[in-house]
């Protein structure tokens, strides 16, 4: 018996001069997720429709659940609209079930004889005389067996998923995402991917101060990201010279909030370089010092840009919940030094000034440096393990 | 050459030794070390565990890499007596059990373990009944082979795993090497299971014991963090690498290699059935890879070696257990010596062919006839 999976779109339907680009937007994305697989994706004005073949039926609802802009989807049987066909599917797909349920029926196809109600209750009764479990219940029920009734076709489900919600990426521009390795900024780049965004990573990293482990436990969190985007771009800022620099030169209060501005400067050149409109990061307020409010605007002042912070009113723990949701807890709690942890003074400043910070930066040519480490910046592709790696081995 | 003894040790599977050269060539680091090397090894290792955890539906943290099913017995009866001194001193086991089941027993009978084997009934099956009359809330473990290596008796572990949830301070370990590989395992109800990969076309060398994360154990090998910390030493990538492949391929299919092996194993039955003077010994619980036999009046090795000259190999009881005569198997079902001191086992693999069986048959025949005086 033939099934499919019918997707319903998200916030879609909402905007109307837009809904075209955003179905297709929606479409592209599926279609790249479910690339390699035996499917066949076509789509309308309210809905899309996935083909696939039985065996790869985990697979298919797997990738799924990781593409945003689908509110929810059944998987429902197809078969040619006739009616006795429909009785017995209906009867086939209410076999196992138990406790109560109802029959709605939408007949979009006004030619097919039977008017909805009199349908339902006629399948109900079939259903009832097969199944001695059941039990009609049309208020509440356990199981709601819905028929779609169209002029080829007619679809029969009963179970509805809910998708990821959100917008398909790449319905909205671009936006650097400063991804450190910790817990807040991947979950920052997932709730960014949500709402469209398309994201570049940024990651700064401070050899031999940290380890070539810090760097692959980045790259393995961008490609838990890219489960929910295509491919992402790491930019790897070489970022030792810089901060070596600071902590030479500067009051060791001061250091991590000249970093954090050093930072920001150097995001606002990537994107400008990249076509990113928007910085966005993992701070939370109040988390560190350099996250206080004060702290924040003395840092965001070195930039127009607007910095999007998707964590900055969540509470820790319920960042944490996102990000076991996401998988990247895991990855994020190993123990590699990165370079916001790895020169931590003692008592950083919880309330810095501007004119500490100037004072501060005076004391070396930093836009020297920084030109120079944005001559350095390697730029890799990342892309999901498509495959099991080591598959060959395996 | 006819080999009949694959409940020993089964031939590696060449895909399994071509991954097992690769990863002695290709990965050179220790999984330990922090430079690139290491990294890639401990990537390597870690899919390997996943693997194996998801075959066997359990989490990657609850694998521990042994180098066989011996130590993975050894580590977990005695990793949990070290860990949980406080909780008993009871346990329950059978006769029925590997050498490196009963072994452990004697030593922790000696240091003051107080141990009870469970009735087997004749249909060799363990005692039900019998065996909840011997549970107390001083039992702290419960040792019980899920195949058995002689005869193949298939015990019910998750009917055991049931009763014993009303134990919650009772950790319940299962020998499963005789059963991976060969018929499907459900590890749900069961603390710790054992497994060897040469059982199932991997190399020996290799096993693994899978720990349930609720349950601490005390390593036998101390020296840090390795694979796990339950069991030290630097971790034996190509032996990982290659029981995760080899277990992969062994459960693929799997239900098709048993209708394999079950066709064979009706078909010898059914042969030996028209021979005088033989009586099998292997029964409806047992599973069909294993057929034990006893031929009376001739001793095993006899019969072993006369069918040695034809080329066909087969066992005399397990090959874990030579030195002692009888079986302890047949002896713990109360079988009399012409039984129990005359049996020979026969197991088949999904690589045996009709033809194999049919050898045998014909051989076993004119040993009879030779050998009967």
């Amino acid at each position: 018996m033939e099934r499919v999976v019918l997707i319903k779109y998200g916030e879609l339907t909402t905007k109307k001069g837009n809904r075209k680009f955003f179905i297709h937007t929606l479409y592209q994305n599926i279609k790249k997720k479910l690339d390699g697989l035996n499917i066949k994706i076509s789509r309308d004005i309210s809905r899309m429709y996935i083909e696939f073949s039985e065996e790869e039926i985990d697979t298919v609802l797997k990738k799924i659940n990781q593409v945003f802009g689908i509110h929810s989807y059944q998987v429902a049987y197809k078969i040619e609209t006739d009616l006795e066909k429909i009785k017995e599917l209906a009867i086939f797909s209410m076999k196992e079930k138990t406790g109560t349920f109802k029959v709605e029926t939408r007949r979009v196809n006004k030619n097919f004889p039977i008017q909805s109600t009199e349908f339902s209750g006629q399948i109900g009764g079939c259903i009832l005389k097969n199944n001695s479990n059941l039990k009609v219940d049309v208020h509440h029920p356990d199981t709601t067996l819905t028929i779609e009734i169209l002029d080829r076709y007619t679809y029969l489900y009963t179970d509805k998923y809910f998708g990821l919600g959100g917008y398909p990426v790449g319905v909205q521009s671009k936006g650097m995402l400063m991804l450190s390795g910790g817990i807040d900024s991947p979950v920052s780049g997932y709730l960014a991917l949500k709402r469209g965004v398309k994201i570049d990573c940024v990651y700064f990293e401070a050899i031999p101060h940290t380890s070539i482990e810090a760097r692959n436990k980045v790259i393995e969190l961008t490609k838990k990201l890219c489960q929910y985007t295509d491919s992402i771009k790491l930019h790897i800022v070489p970022f030792t010279a810089i901060q070596e620099e600071i902590y030479k030169k500067c009051n060791p209060e001061y250091c991590i909030t000249i970093m954090r501005r050093m930072m920001y400067r150097i995001m606002e050149k990537l994107a400008k370089k990249n076509k990113g409109l928007v910085i966005i990061n993992g701070e939370s307020i109040g988390q560190v010092a350099s996250q206080t409010l004060t702290s924040m605007s003395v840092i965001n002042a070195v930039t127009n840009m607007p910095v999007i912070r998707p964590v900055a009113c969540l509470d820790k723990l319920e960042i944490i919940d996102i990000s076991k949701k996401i998988d990247t807890y895991d990855i994020s709690i190993l123990p590699y030094e990165d370079c916001c942890t790895v020169f931590v003074p003692k008592h950083p400043v919880i309330n810095p000034t501007i004119q500490g910070c100037l004072k501060n930066e005076k004391q070396f040519d930093y836009e020297k440096l920084i030109e120079e480490t944005i001559n350095k910046v390697n730029t890799i592709v990342i892309q999901e393990d498509k495959k099991q790696e080591f598959e060959s081995l395996l | 050459m006819v080999y009949l003894d694959y409940s020993a040790t089964t031939p590696a599977n060449p895909e399994v030794v071509e991954t097992f050269s690769k990863v002695c060539l290709e990965y050179i680091g220790n999984p330990n070390s922090l430079h690139q090397l290491g990294v890639d090894a401990k990537k390597l290792m870690d899919a390997s565990i996943k693997q194996i955890a998801e075959l066997l539906k359990v989490r990657e943290e609850e694998v521990i890499f042994t180098s066989g099913a011996s130590e993975a017995n050894n580590l977990a009866i005695r990793g949990v007596l070290e860990k949980y001194p406080n909780r008993g001193k009871h346990i329950i086991t059978t006769k029925l059990e590997h050498s490196s089941v009963l072994e452990c027993m004697n030593y922790l009978e000696k240091i003051g373990y107080i141990i009870d084997y469970v009735n087997i009934k004749e249909d060799g099956l363990i005692d039900i009944n019998h065996f909840k009359s011997l549970l107390t809330k001083d039992t702290i473990l419960v040792s019980i082979h899920h195949v058995n290596s002689e005869v193949g008796f298939c015990q019910k572990v998750q009917e055991i795993g049931e009763i014993l949830k009303d134990y919650p301070t009772t950790i319940f370990h299962v020998d499963g090497t005789q059963a991976v590989g060969k018929i499907p395992v459900h590890l749900e109800n069961i603390d710790l299971y054992s497994f060897s990969s040469h059982k199932f076309f991997g190399l020996k060398g290799s096993g693994c014991l899978i720990k349930k994360r609720n349950i601490e154990l005390e390593p036998m090998i101390h020296g840090g963090k390795s694979q796990t910390d339950y069991r030290s030493g630097t971790p034996a990538l190509p032996l990982i690498v290659s029981t995760s492949k080899a277990l992969r391929l062994a459960l693929q299919d799997l239900d098709k290699k048993y209708e394999i092996v079950k066709e064979l194993s009706d078909l010898l039955k059914q042969e030996i059935s028209k021979i005088d003077g033989v009586i099998l010994n292997s029964n409806e619980n047992c599973i069909p890879h294993i057929v034990n036999m006893s031929i009376l009046g001739i001793k095993p090795e006899t019969m072993l070696h006369a069918l040695e000259q034809k080329e066909i190999y087969i066992s005399t009881k397990t090959a874990c257990s030579k030195d002692s005569s009888n079986s302890l198997t047949l002896t713990a079902l109360k079988k009399d010596d012409s039984i129990s001191g005359h049996s020979i086992r026969v197991s088949i693999s999904y690589l045996t062919t009709k033809e194999e069986i049919n050898t045998f048959v014909e051989n076993l025949k004119n040993c009879i006839q030779n050998l009967k005086f």
